[in-house]
């Protein structure tokens, strides 16, 4: 117990921040998905063969390959490709990415690929009918999109978006692979340190139960409070 | 670009060896916990939730380094006959892997066997039929058909988790396209070779699970 103490001598504190971390990286990952979502949403659902093929590439690779690999093309490929996009302007330095920035990213695509399927399936399940009323009232197409089929949207995705998070919280550990202090990278220290993997991958695994199962109550209270009156 | 095909392609067999072995059993386990969780008794039904709950609730990077770093830590185990398997990467990979898988199956199958008609059971019962043949012939072949497509996309996500035996320092694909480069230093041919063959695998597992259900779907 004293090696989860906080201070000097124990774990704890770095533990805590790093369990801040992950829920950090969850939630920009998350944010970054959502933007990928909405762009690549319309692009799958779209009429236009090419746009749609575009959209259904981006889905289709990311779910199909490993998230370890984005995050190594990122983290590895995204260094040499900003460094090159500089010397274009004409700085020749070395450009280190941030790693939060690097994982974040990596992981805001992959979840963005998940998010894109949730919103376009809620999209799917809008009656065809509130399509057809809102266009014989003359409502423009994109306040169509934002006063009608958004809020409806979001509130039919509240349940398979919560997989989503899930998902994406775990694949956060991954970034540890790169050096991101997150709850995986800090155990792996502590547990170098001290000799004691058993015990710090343990209190790892309880650390990302406890989120898991905090994040499901929250997700849960939403879906209830949004689902009031339907 | 051609150079670093071989030693990417004795990766993918490596691959394909954690998959095929992993869901193999995974399969067991997951039938396994799939009827203790059908079952009544609360002690058996709560001990199924709790192992499902934690191998899905928590990465598989930690379950991975709980089994490969973490048991070798019990001084017990390292005494035994466990440590012939458990020191080597490859083995603890698919116990990892299996015992995550298994966590999945069991709740596909487990939802499977659930949503059969409570009418065939009825039937089976009316007709005589007794509890063992009603699970073997009746509820097993229905809920395996059942949960085909969702088993499906189980096994391409632990396609993708067996990328992780990389980081224990299995030279699977993942871990041959790291190799290479580090030796080449060109991150965007190794990684997105790899990442093609990944999407290849995917591909023949995505087309042969259509083609199964096609031919053994079951619509209630």
């Amino acid at each position: 117990m004293e090696l989860l103490s906080f201070g000097d001598t124990g774990w704890g504190d770095e533990l805590f921040l790093a369990t801040l971390m992950t829920i950090a990286v969850s939630i920009a990952a998350m944010a970054i998905g959502f933007l990928f979502a909405l762009i690549f949403t319309p692009l799958k659902l779209s009429k236009n063969k090419s746009l749609n093929i575009i959209g259904n590439c981006y889905t289709t690779i990311i779910r199909g390959v490993p998230e370890l690999l984005v995050i190594y093309l990122l983290f590895f490929g995204g260094t040499g490709a900003a460094m090159y996009v500089a010397s274009i302007f004409g700085y020749d330095g070395y450009i280190e990415i941030n790693a939060f920035i690097t994982g974040a990213l990596a992981i805001g695509i992959i979840s963005g690929a998940y998010s894109t399927e949730v919103f376009r399936g809620a999209i799917l399940s809008i009656d065809k009918g509130q399509f057809e009323a809102s266009k014989v009232l003359g409502i423009k197409k994109y306040i169509q999109f934002y006063k009608i089929i958004l809020p409806q949207m979001l509130r039919l995705s509240i349940p398979n978006l919560s997989n989503v998070w899930q998902i994406t919280l775990k694949d956060t550990s991954l970034i540890s692979v790169t050096g991101l202090v997150e709850i995986m990278r800090q155990s792996y220290i502590a547990a170098g340190s001290t000799r004691d993997p058993l015990f710090f991958y343990s209190v790892a695994a309880v650390l990302y139960l406890i989120l898991t199962f905090l994040s499901m109550k929250l997700i849960n209270k939403l879906e209830i409070k949004y689902s009031k009156g339907y | 670009m051609i150079s670093i095909f071989p030693s990417l392609l004795s990766g993918a067999v490596i691959t394909l060896q954690l998959l095929v072995s992993s869901m193999f059993f995974g399969l067991i386990i997951g039938l396994i916990f799939a009827i203790l969780r059908i079952n009544k008794n609360p002690i058996i039904n709560k001990f199924a939730y709790g192992y499902s709950y934690f191998f899905r609730g928590t990465p598989l990077i930690v379950q991975l380094y709980l089994i490969y770093y973490g048991l070798a830590n019990i001084e017990f185990l390292r005494n035994s006959f466990f440590w012939v398997i458990i020191k080597e990467p490859y083995w603890c990979a698919i116990i990892a892997f299996s015992l995550n898988t298994g966590a999945y199956t069991s709740e596909i199958l487990r939802s499977a066997f659930q949503t059969i008609k409570k009418g065939y059971i009825e039937a089976a019962q009316s007709l005589g039929v007794t509890k063992k043949i009603t699970f073997y012939r009746i509820q097993l072949p229905i809920a395996i058909k059942q949960s085909l497509p969702a088993y499906g996309n189980e096994i391409i996500l632990m396609l993708k988790g067996t990328s992780l035996a990389s980081v224990i320092t299995i030279m699977d694909l993942m871990g041959e396209a790291r190799k290479v480069n580090v030796l080449t230093f060109k991150p965007f041919e190794a990684f997105i070779t790899a990442g093609i063959i990944y999407l290849f695998i995917t591909f023949i597992i995505h087309n042969i699970i259509k083609y199964l259900e096609k031919k053994y779907g079951f619509q209630t």
